[in-house]
């Protein structure tokens, strides 16, 4: 059981030092399987430290290409990879950081079609993504699944990240539906410090392994935001709704739905 | 309950490794069990014991052995 060589329990050091995780903890990351939706963002940091971690495998979900305009936030991809598919070029930086990780890619955006079939695999998902449309779809298939996941979501100087492990308040015990398309800026759209992808990607990181090692009291029935310009973070209490319509005790919703996206978010999608 | 005494030398191990190999034997052996390492003065013995004990191993006994070299007895 005990079969870290000796470079990976130099690697690991810092984390088998630690009280809680120790070896124990660090077999349950090395044996965990985490998906990441969104190569973007939110998504780099998390695989950057889930592969630091020595998670063993990790999936990336992502069918856009690098863009110039990425890179001032999206450190997973370096300038080099402009015009390069995101899953590529995540792959390739997670296996320089740790080569132990098992990457798996989708160059593929996440849809009702091939939700369920993506996440089955995954014992964590991590929503990494830019649009309410694919966030209200990770929620109901995860909850559909039974999956746990971390939501997060940044635009300009702000974030809000919560987890759900099945029972807990989902996403839509807290937003009923997505707002009507356009409603709501895109971060592409609106703007975002940079830095604020770092500060919500590395608390999403730090839930995912606190749920496969066990450690502490996950971000469940409570919502977690902040505003980097007055540093205020706050945690709101939330509750699983009874008349959810996803994970209530009537559900209305019994299959995945594609809502409509916001205009300019769809053209930059060819 | 036959309780076995395992042993680990970590005279050739720096800080953090001192303690980062005693954790890995530590976990590797049962509960109850014990646990004699073999470490050098100065850092490793003022920390190898502190820590375990703050990671609620019991430190038995610390001996010194010959010259730098000590040996401390935790039980898991």
């Amino acid at each position: 059981m005990f079969d870290f060589s000796e470079d990976q329990i130099n690697r690991y050091s810092r984390h088998i030092l630690l009280q809680d995780v120790g070896v124990e903890g660090q077999l349950k990351i090395a044996q965990g399987k985490v998906l990441i939706i969104g190569a973007g963002g939110l998504g780099a940091p998390v695989a950057l430290y889930l592969a630091a971690a020595g998670v063993g495998t990790i999936g990336i979900v992502d069918g856009d290409v690098v863009d110039l305009s990425n890179l001032q936030r999206q450190v997973i991809h370096f300038t080099p990879d402009v015009n390069r598919p995101k899953v590529d070029s995540a792959k390739e930086k997670i296996n320089l950081i740790n080569p132990d990780v098992n990457v798996i890619t989708y160059k593929e955006f996440l849809t009702s079609e091939n939700a369920l079939d993506i996440i089955k695999d995954y014992d964590f998902v991590v929503d990494g993504t830019d649009n309410f449309p694919v966030k209200f779809l990770i929620n109901d298939a995860c909850v559909m699944a039974g999956k746990p996941f971390s939501h997060g979501g940044i635009l300009r100087f702000e974030g809000q990240t919560m987890t759900y492990v099945p029972g807990s308040a989902c996403y839509r015990c807290l937003f009923h539906m997505p707002p009507p398309p356009n409603a709501v800026p895109t971060c592409s759209q609106a703007g975002v410090l940079g830095a604020i992808a770092g500060m919500l990607g590395t608390i999403q990181a730090a839930e995912t392994l606190k749920y496969l090692t066990g450690v502490g009291e996950l971000l469940t029935n409570r919502l977690l935001t902040f505003n980097a310009k007055t540093m205020d973070f706050r945690k709101i209490k939330t509750h699983r709704r009874e008349d959810c319509p996803i994970c209530g005790k009537n559900p209305t919703i019994t299959t995945l739905v594609d809502y409509e996206q916001a205009v300019c978010d769809l053209k930059d999608r060819h | 309950m036959i309780m076995a005494t395992h042993k680990l030398d970590i005279t050739n191990e720096h800080c953090p490794m001192t303690f980062v190999k005693t954790k890995l034997k530590l976990a590797q052996i049962a509960k109850g069990d014990r646990l004699e390492v073999l470490l050098l003065e100065g850092e490793p013995l003022q920390n190898v014991p502190k820590s375990a004990t703050e990671q609620g191993f019991q430190v038995l006994e610390v001996k010194q052995i010959d010259g730098p070299v000590y040996q401390v007895t935790i039980q898991k």
